[in-house]
């Protein structure tokens, strides 16, 4: 397991974003940043409602996630950012049979307005709009096991980074709105009856703020991140399993570090680590995440740095 | 200028992804809120004469006469009619779209949602045991009931046999007294709903709402609140499209609630509240299966839960003696010692690696496990949706929900009877490397619970509906297997439960053929 923690990238646990898309970095025009990400995730305890508990039928339930991700600068200040993960998920104790598959791609549409640079800092503000979609038909209605939700998901997210000195933060929020989905039975009681096969899924919102030092060779950060449902989810109730549309609340910290290898021009590597620090029917995960980074430069030209990206 | 094409370019794409989102309708179409409103094809008018289920005659419980539709009374009763539609509110107007698609149908949905509600098993203690509901103290924890599916299977029984006997009295009563309804009395009155030819003293809603609330109180003690909601917006229904006045109502009420005593009466004395057993006896249950040399069933949850009512299978039955119950009892599961268990136990290994997508959405698709309608709940949706479009009255509606209910009691008793005299183990107990596709449940393996409520239903359902007897059975064959395709269950399992209850079912299509409905 050492081994693979070398390796890592942060993708967010139970979100449906890359990190790549909520910072304050942007591809330069015909630069392709590619790379792979995994992430380990785990928790042993969760949130039925409010009543933190344990599942001694489940024990330990994990989640790995592996993804190919791609960042495109079609200008200085328009991205477009591709991610697709292979997920395996597994239960340490009990019965139930794990899941894996490809989960959902997400496109990503990044573009900055605003940049203004001052003596020793500079401001910018970006407009993010993402669309995430299953690419497989794994199943949704198998909670705490399934993959994913299987929801088509738009999200608009609007955000500003200030750099002063080495110095930065970023803070962003987003609402996602999410389809409702189709699950394998066709009657089914979330907190009433339900007969049909289509679930509602509630929409969300979430805030991320980082904060850390940045240069042209490390970025070192702290984050914080909250994702909450909006009206119409519902809490899992006692002894039972959790569902699709149950209301799924969580906040999130953690650390994560970008450094670029002065002797490999366009190589980075990214690290990171975040623990859910309290939630609502959602496990309190610790996931550590890590990944290799490649910036082609289709300008035939020096490869460029963290700074001069921006 | 290239600049601003790109900002545009960026604006856009970001403005329909948002627009395409935001414009997507979330707003779920219910298969249930689709049905037509209750317009039978025959009304049923001499089903007064149809044998009851409990009842010693229709007129076990007297039903004074109506007063006159030429009173004054019954005029300001008519004048409350022409009020409520005058001054109709969006909400009484869902409450009628609602209800009159039949009040059968309607309070078995609202049974299934009690069951679905219920069904939790109970959490455990600090030191490891689980706490038991209990019907004297309903609201402490864990609440009574847990609607597992022996219980639901009961529960659904008691209320349809209940409301079968109501309807064949109510029908009686009607012939009896020959009250015309509140349309014919006054052909100035507008009506809601498809007008029924007969008689509508006392009315069938009232009666419903009356016999239903007592005996939904007796298995669902905390919901009291929300049943008696839906009878007093049932009974308002009635008023409110002028199918019957209030008088019809009441008096359906009173006799209502008189028949369920009688139902009450005997499921205080049928053996479900001593089900659970007790330590001796689950130890009795492990100790004869290691006497005769099988290796025993043991609970599978963490920590260990004791076995799922284990005397079910002594439950008094409505059709079934006792001694039937015994007689239709299957011979014994291959030994846990001998190659065919061997066989049948790679068999299920095999199916545990395959874990298609296919029988993934198979296997959740008939699972019906924990906080669901269970899978006797299941088969009342199925029947619902069938029902509705054979248009029948509500006395047939509620005979055909009785007899398909008793024969999954029925289903309920003989295969606990089974599982507890036999005691074998789950697949993944003998061999824990079988990971499987849904939840384990907490009691023996053989025979197949799935299978037998599902042979009992698909057999009763083919009788009543001989045109659609292909699919009832293949959909019964398909809820057999899925136990099989989720690694739970050997295929002696599914193979004999599914036998079981053809066999269990049978009994119910045999009644059906004296009750005098066809």
């Amino acid at each position: 397991m050492k081994k693979l923690y070398l390796l890592f990238l942060l993708t967010a646990g139970q979100t449906f974003y890359a990190q790549t898309e909520i910072d304050g970095i942007m591809m330069e025009k015909k630069q392709l940043c590619t790379g792979i990400t995994y992430e380990y995730s785990s928790w042993d305890k969760y949130w039925e409602g409010t009543f933190y508990r344990e599942n001694l039928n489940m024990g330990t339930v994990s989640t790995q996630k592996t993804a190919i991700n791609a960042n495109y600068g079609v200008t200085d200040k328009l991205n477009v950012i591709f991610s697709l993960p292979y997920v395996t998920t597994k239960a340490s104790a009990g019965t139930m049979i794990g899941q894996k598959g490809m989960q959902d791609a997400s496109l990503t549409v990044k573009y900055m307005p605003y940049e203004k640079s001052f003596k020793n800092s500079s401001l910018s503000f970006y407009t993010i709009g993402s669309y995430s979609f299953p690419t497989s038909n794994y199943v949704a209605d198998y909670l705490p096991l399934s993959i994913g939700l299987h929801s088509k998901v738009a999200m608009l997210r609007l955000m500003g980074d200030y750099q002063f000195g080495d110095l930065f933060t970023t803070v962003s929020g987003a609402y996602a709105k999410r389809s409702n989905i189709t699950i394998d039975r066709n009657t089914y009681y979330s907190d009433q009856m339900h007969y049909t096969n289509e679930v509602n899924l509630p929409d969300a919102i979430t805030f991320n703020a980082r904060l850390g030092y940045r240069t042209n060779r490390l970025i070192a950060e702290a984050v914080v991140d909250t994702w909450t449902t909006q009206k119409g989810g519902f809490d899992i109730t006692s002894n039972n399993m959790p569902f699709p549309s149950n209301t799924m609340n969580m906040t999130k910290v953690g650390f994560s570090a970008k450094y670029y290898f002065p002797q490999l021009p366009g190589l980075s590597v990214v690290a990171a680590y975040n623990h859910v620090t309290n939630g609502r029917n959602v496990g309190q995960s610790n996931a550590i995440s890590g990944g290799l980074l490649y910036i082609f430069d289709f300008n035939k030209t020096h490869i460029k740095t963290a700074t001069d990206e921006k | 200028m290239k600049n601003n094409t790109y900002k545009l370019l960026a604006i856009s794409c970001l403005a329909i992804m948002f627009g395409i989102s935001i414009s997507c309708n979330d707003d779920l179409v219910e298969r249930n809120m689709q049905y037509p409103q209750l317009n039978p094809t025959n009304p049923d008018a001499n089903a007064g004469t149809w044998s009851t289920l409990l009842l010693t005659a229709p007129d076990e419980f007297p039903l004074p006469a109506p007063t006159a539709t030429t009173s004054s009374a019954y005029k300001a009763e008519i004048n409350e009619i022409k009020s409520y539609q005058a001054n109709i509110t969006d909400e009484q107007q869902r409450i009628v779209d609602y209800w009159s698609a039949g009040g059968v149908l309607r309070w078995n949905e609202i049974m299934q949602t009690l069951v679905a509600r219920h069904n939790r098993p109970p959490y455990q203690n600090e030191d490891g045991t689980y706490p038991a509901p209990s019907a004297a103290n309903p609201f402490a924890n864990p609440q009574f009931p847990f609607s597992n599916p022996p219980f639901a299977a009961r529960a659904y029984a008691y209320v349809s046999a209940a409301q079968y006997d109501a309807m064949v009295a109510t029908w009686h009563y009607k012939a009896l007294y020959h009250r015309d309804a509140p349309f014919v009395v006054d052909n100035t009155l507008s009506v809601l709903v498809p007008k029924s030819p007969l008689p509508s003293y006392p009315s069938e809603d009232g009666v419903l709402a009356g016999v239903t609330v007592e005996i939904l109180k007796l298995l669902f003690p905390t919901e009291i609140a929300y049943i008696q909601q839906k009878a007093d917006e049932e009974k308002l229904y009635r008023i409110i499209s002028g199918a019957n006045v209030r008088s019809d109502v009441d008096a359906g009420v009173t006799l209502g609630r008189a028949i369920a005593a009688k139902f009450i009466t005997k499921a205080s004395t049928d053996g479900a509240g001593a089900a659970i057993g007790n330590q001796t006896l689950w130890t009795q249950l492990e100790t004869n299966a290691i006497a005769n040399g099988e290796t025993p069933w043991r609970s599978l949850d963490i920590p260990a839960r004791p076995p799922m009512l284990p005397l079910f299978g002594n439950v008094k039955s409505f059709l079934m003696t006792p001694a039937n119950v015994v007689a239709s009892r299957p011979g014994p599961p291959p030994s846990t010692n001998s190659q065919q268990f061997l066989n049948e136990l790679n068999e299920v290994k095999s199916y545990s690696n395959d874990a298609s997508r296919e029988h993934m959405k198979i296997v959740s698709f008939w699972a019906d496990g924990v906080g669901t309608y269970t899978p006797p709940g299941h088969w009342n949706a199925i029947a619902n949706e069938a029902f509705v479009y054979q248009y029948f009255s509500e006395v047939r509606w509620a005979r055909n929900m009785a007899l398909l209910n008793i024969s999954m009691m029925d289903a309920a008793i003989c295969c606990w009877d089974t599982k507890y005299h036999y005691f074998n183990p789950r697949p993944c107990q003998v061999d824990p490397s079988i990971k499987t596709l849904t939840g384990v449940p907490n009691f023996p393996a053989y025979v197949s619970g799935h299978s037998t409520f599902s042979g009992a239903a698909a057999t009763f359902l083919s009788h009543v509906i001989p045109s659609r007897a292909q699919e009832f059975e293949a959909m019964a064959n398909e809820a057999s297997m899925s136990r099989l395709y989720g690694a739970i269950h050997y295929r002696s399992d599914c193979e004999a439960g599914l036998q079981l209850g053809k066999t269990v079912g049978n009994y119910a299509v045999q009644r059906a053929l004296i009750d005098g409905a066809e």
